[in-house]
């Protein structure tokens, strides 16, 4: 069974749904309309931006082309997961960038090399979207264990330094707000396996479903995917955890939170 | 024997060139205006803030020949203000005796104190005595005290002093910041000015 395909007038269609958002500010008064415009049309020409892209790099068969858009897709990512948080420490960008490439590249090349056994092994049609499903969640994950270890270090400084005082060393002092930053980075993402398939249909594999695959091969997809979205966020999280768990104490293990600082 | 030796110790804006040495079985009274930086020189004395030159010997050995969790274990910084971890006496005791740097020993408690008590709710005087407790389980050379009796009543105070002197005249020594003007003179200890 070959899919519908969507031409313009059936996108129109479809706009036309974003109407009942527009009622409700009128009718509301929420002053939104400006604001949905921008984010429709915002909406729209990303995504069909991106499906050109993606038509370019599925088209040239290149190796290069493909690792080319994975690179700018880990860099977007691992600049956005620090711009998210609300404090900076020096030496965050560079951190963040490193571990998002090190986890999301580690567990896309396992899926594609050790998994699936894709040939050849750059083949877009897996590459790009494994990579994309791993990044947006490691990004989650990634920006929740920052925000939460910076704000640990700073609101658990007297703790801390009363360990190091008495004799801890630099990790057995941060254990405590380390843990803690893993353990709220690692939580959405078990919420989501548990919530799969009984909340909702994942979006992947609605896509797939909706594309004419088999329900259960999607269901199997999805399985897989989870997986690596598990794997990427729980190196991603771990790593800029014990990332910043180093750059806010200096060569004596002093804990120095004057290196933080507050964006608002 | 000297026990603690600070050369040069400079950390702008608060003091520049700080000399100070500290023998077995001596008291030093600190004393000086708020906020003329002696909070700042115990921290640094204690590396848990950086200076911007100077040197510090721990029985003859600069201590950047330690490793800091040993030289902090054997030069322990008592807050002003007793901090108060999580949870009971008991998780208080054992949070310290379960370092690597010690021995693991079972966390005793201070006495008069209840090993299930909530540390939040002791007071003052019973915080301060859980502080020093927690800090003499480590077996340290030298105590950096930091006002340590100036929010208890005068017996309490006094009890406190009795115990670090106690413990002073075993072996140790100590570096006491205090605005108490008559502290050096009820301890029999040697007062430095600070600028």
């Amino acid at each position: 069974m070959s899919p519908i395909l969507l031409d313009p007038g059936a996108l129109a269609l479809a706009a036309l749904l974003v109407l009942a958002n527009a009622a409700a500010s009128l009718a509301l008064r929420l002053g939104l309309g400006r604001k949905l415009v921008t984010a429709g049309a915002r909406a729209v020409i990303q995504l069909l931006l991106l499906g050109y892209v993606l038509v370019l790099v599925f088209e040239s068969d290149s190796p290069w082309i493909v690792i080319g858009l994975m690179l700018a897709m880990a860099f977007v990512a691992g600049v956005e997961a620090v711009r998210r948080t609300t404090r900076r420490v020096p030496g965050i960008y560079k951190s963040s960038l490193g571990v998002v490439m090190v986890s999301s590249m580690a567990i896309t090349f396992y899926a594609l090399f050790v998994i699936l056994r894709v040939e050849p092994w750059y083949a877009p049609q897996y590459a790009i979207p494994i990579l994309g499903m791993v990044l947006g969640n490691t990004l989650n994950g990634i920006s929740l264990g920052l925000e939460t270890v910076m704000a640990g270090f700073d609101e658990k400084r007297a703790e801390i330094e009363l360990l190091l005082a008495h004799g801890a060393t630099r990790r057995e002092a941060s254990r405590e707000v380390v843990r803690r930053a893993v353990r709220t980075g690692l939580i959405p993402t078990l919420n989501m396996m548990v919530a799969a398939g009984t909340v909702s249909i994942p979006g992947m594999m609605t896509g797939q479903i909706l594309a004419g695959e088999d329900p259960m091969n999607a269901a199997r997809y999805q399985i897989f995917i989870l997986f690596c979205i598990a794997g990427g966020v729980a190196i991603g999280t771990v790593g800029v955890v014990f990332a910043v768990a180093r750059l806010v104490f200096d060569d004596r293990d002093r804990l120095r939170t004057d290196r933080i600082r507050h964006l608002r | 024997m000297l026990y603690l030796q600070c050369a040069g110790l400079t950390r702008r804006p608060w003091f520049e060139g700080f000399e100070l040495e500290l023998e077995e079985r001596e008291i030093i009274v600190l004393a000086g205006p708020s906020g003329s930086g002696k909070t700042t020189l115990l921290r640094a004395i204690a590396d848990l803030d950086p200076v911007d030159s100077g040197e510090v010997f721990l029985r003859g050995a600069e201590r950047m020949t330690m490793a800091p969790s040993e030289y902090r274990s054997k030069v322990i910084y008592m807050h002003q203000t007793p901090v108060r971890l999580a949870g009971t006496v008991r998780d208080n005791v054992a949070a310290i005796t379960g370092l690597g740097v010690h021995d693991s020993r079972a966390p005793d408690t201070p006495p008069g104190l209840g090993a299930d008590q909530d540390a939040n709710q002791l007071s003052g005087g019973e915080a301060q005595r859980l502080a020093l407790h927690r800090a003499l389980l480590v077996d340290p050379d030298v105590l950096l005290l930091d006002e340590p009796t100036a929010a208890l009543d005068p017996d309490a105070a006094r009890g406190l002093e009795a115990t670090i002197q106690d413990w002073v005249r075993a072996g140790h020594a100590a570096l006491w910041v205090a605005h108490d003007p008559e502290l050096a003179g009820r301890l029999g200890a040697r007062m430095v000015r600070f600028p």
